[in-house]
């Protein structure tokens, strides 16, 4: 056995100075260092590929732009092969990033707490001479900034990316899809996910169903926040004239006629559209939804659309980022909460 | 100074009481055993005194009034719970590093030198250690944190009994070169008999005895003699009665110095029949205060009888 003595005890203190805070620097890296691997792995396969993809992306562009005269066939065509050889591969990738803030919210944030439930070691944890809630807080805060920082940089490589699509003139940026891959949201959602998956831990304490709430809450909140919180961020500016900026964000249209609503607010039923603008009167082949449009303005009506125009692009980032930001921090601060009072 | 001290303290657990008008306290300096059956409340008592769990009735203190959980108490006591979890995926040398990143003095040198000794292999993942092994590594986490107090919940129910055995060892070595005062749960009052010198029975979540081994076994006998007499003694301060064909055997609350009745014969009780005595007879408590020495029953008021 052992013969070995057991070092003689500190001085008693009543009140000891609290261990200090970059130790549990060391214990969440040494803790999380798979999970965050993993982050690492998935970013940087994807930074790889939209390096590899975005440089012959922007080599076609450029060629695509540099032709002269800009009117001329040859360059319009150009112009055309660019978009259909590389437009539906950008929409794919742009929404299979969708999912990244969510997969990293679920597979790191998850399991940060919920680990620690399942397994029993949280009673190890919690009576460290730490303490709980600094363990908790000081494990989220690392990791929230480790995440939030890896995405805020993979963001900046998207942007580059996605670039000409924008730079034509055609994409609008605001609405949803590319919105949340730019500026400070990518970051911002990447850090909401997580502490949605801290929060989803805490409450559930195991790991496989604390992941898949994690997904479920994410992929609700993205969506929600896409359709209907986004589009009213600021008041959209209204106009009734029938050219709007091909980036603008159409929030609604509705139709009037002397002042009144008119067809519950809606595009002009076909019977009715048959009615004062026969085919005839606007010209065969020439039917699109524009010329009809025209053609019903022409006999009194009017339509009203609310937009969001492309200008708006950073302070609808600021203002998604800033409440996401909130919302991260509250969830945060609910969990170390509920892990100083939870009763075992 | 009382290591643990609770006052009315109770929790419940949705609509149970795990715990329920505990009053209890612990001096410093002993080896406390916490004995009592499966679901007592023994690990509800040891987590209200560690801080990971909050009381819903009354209050506990540890170190002399701290309360449990704050900063002062965590940086004291020393925790080993059930199961010993660690974390599985670390070696032995990550779960050092970690315990000394955790806390505020941490001594590195014995932690290695005691896992030395034990033959524990530091690069070798906790996760593929033997129950055993891990038992003792979780108990070199705590001791090298130089602990005043150092809670053990239950710390050898998984273990083969030469591992029961050298970690008893362990911790009766710690405290008796160092002073730390320990308190550890059992359902089986046999692991402890050894190294403990003070003893807490709990049973359906109350303290039914409370005190010093060597006080409680100079306070009980054993008296053994006819059945057809063993009636006339039912009362006052018989604890238990165990009636075989022709001889009865009453555990009763009497000194050495107590007159024995005519016929009948006074053995010294072992600590395990005491226990076990008490724990049949869940209306008879012995604790300190007022009424030391001599059981009140609780609720029951007859002792019950076991045939033998």
């Amino acid at each position: 056995m052992t013969a070995l003595t057991v070092p003689a005890r500190p001085e008693q203190d009543a009140s000891p100075r609290p261990v200090p805070w970059r130790r549990i620097v060391w214990v969440t890296w040494r803790q999380h260092r798979i999970a965050l691997a993993g982050v690492a792995a998935l970013l940087g396969a994807w930074a790889v590929y939209l390096v590899l993809a975005g440089s012959s992306l922007h080599h076609a562009y450029a060629a695509a732009v540099a032709c002269h005269p800009a009117s001329s066939l040859v360059c319009v065509n150009l112009i055309g092969n660019f978009n259909d050889t590389y437009s539906p591969t950008a929409v794919a990738v742009t929404a299979m990033l969708q999912a990244v803030p969510g997969l990293i919210g679920a597979f790191v944030g998850a399991p940060v707490l919920a680990r620690e439930m399942e397994t029993g070691t949280f009673r190890y944890a919690w009576t460290q001479g730490f303490g709980r809630w600094r363990w908790a807080l000081g494990k989220l805060v690392l990791l929230a900034v480790a995440v939030a920082a890896a995405a805020g940089a993979f963001s900046v490589l998207f942007s580059w990316y996605f670039q000409p699509f924008l730079a034509e003139g055609q994409q609008n940026p605001i609405a949803p899809l590319v919105f949340d891959l730019r500026g400070v949201a990518f970051a911002a959602w990447t850090l909401a996910a997580f502490a949605i998956g801290a929060l989803a831990g805490m409450l559930i304490r195991r790991v496989v169903p604390a992941i898949a709430a994690t997904l479920a809450v994410y992929a609700g909140l993205a969506l929600a926040a896409g359709n209907f919180l986004r589009p009213h961020y600021l008041t959209p500016l209204v106009t009734s004239s029938l050219k709007l900026p091909s980036t603008a964000w159409v929030v609604s249209q509705w139709w009037t006629k002397g002042g009144r609503f008119v067809f519950a607010g809606r595009f002009p039923p076909d019977t009715i559209v048959r009615q004062i603008c026969p085919p005839s009167a606007v010209g065969f082949g020439k039917i699109g939804p524009g010329t009809l449009a025209q053609c019903v303005v022409q006999h009194g009506y009017t339509q009203w659309t609310s937009y969001q125009p492309a200008s708006r692009f950073w302070p609808f980032q600021w203002i998604e980022g800033g409440w996401l930001l909130a919302l991260s921090v509250l969830l945060i601060a609910v969990t170390v909460w509920l892990v100083r009072r939870r009763a075992a | 100074m009382n290591i643990i001290e609770a006052s009315g303290l109770g929790k419940r657990y949705g609509g149970t009481w795990a715990l329920r008008q505990c009053t209890l306290e612990i001096p410093a300096g002993h080896v406390a055993a916490l004995v009592g059956p499966n679901g007592a409340g023994k690990t509800t008592l040891l987590n209200l005194a560690v801080g990971l769990a909050a009381p819903t009735a009354g209050g506990v203190t540890v170190l002399g009034g701290r309360p449990p959980g704050s900063p002062v108490a965590l940086d004291g006591i020393a925790f080993v719970a059930q199961d010993t979890p660690v974390y599985k995926n670390m070696s032995a040398a990550d779960m050092l590093h970690v315990t000394r990143n955790l806390n505020r003095g941490f001594d590195q040198h014995y932690a290695e030198t005691r896992l030395g000794e034990l033959g524990i292999p530091l690069k070798r993942k906790t996760g593929k250690l033997s129950g055993g092994q891990r038992a003792q590594l979780a108990l070199t986490l705590a001791l090298a944190r130089r602990p005043q107090l150092l809670v053990l919940d239950e710390p050898v129910a998984m273990l083969d009994p030469v591992a029961r055995h050298d970690f008893m060892a362990s911790v009766l070595t710690a405290m008796t070169d160092d002073g730390v005062s320990v308190v550890l749960s059992s359902h089986v009052l046999a692991d402890l008999e050894r190294v403990a010198d003070y003893l807490i029975l709990l049973s359906r979540g109350r303290v039914q005895v409370a005190g010093e081994v060597d006080g409680l076994l100079a306070s009980h006998r054993v008296l053994t003699g006819p059945a057809a007499e063993a009636d006339k003694y039912a009362e006052g301060p018989v604890v238990h009665v165990r009636r075989a064909e022709v001889q009865a055997h009453l555990l009763v609350q009497a000194t050495e110095d107590d007159p024995v009745p005519p016929g009948w014969e006074a053995h010294p009780v072992s600590l395990e029949e005491l226990a076990l005595a008490y724990l049949r007879e869940p209306g008879a408590a012995v604790l300190p205060g007022p009424a030391r020495g001599w059981a009140m029953p609780v609720d029951t008021g007859r002792p019950s009888e076991v045939a033998k």
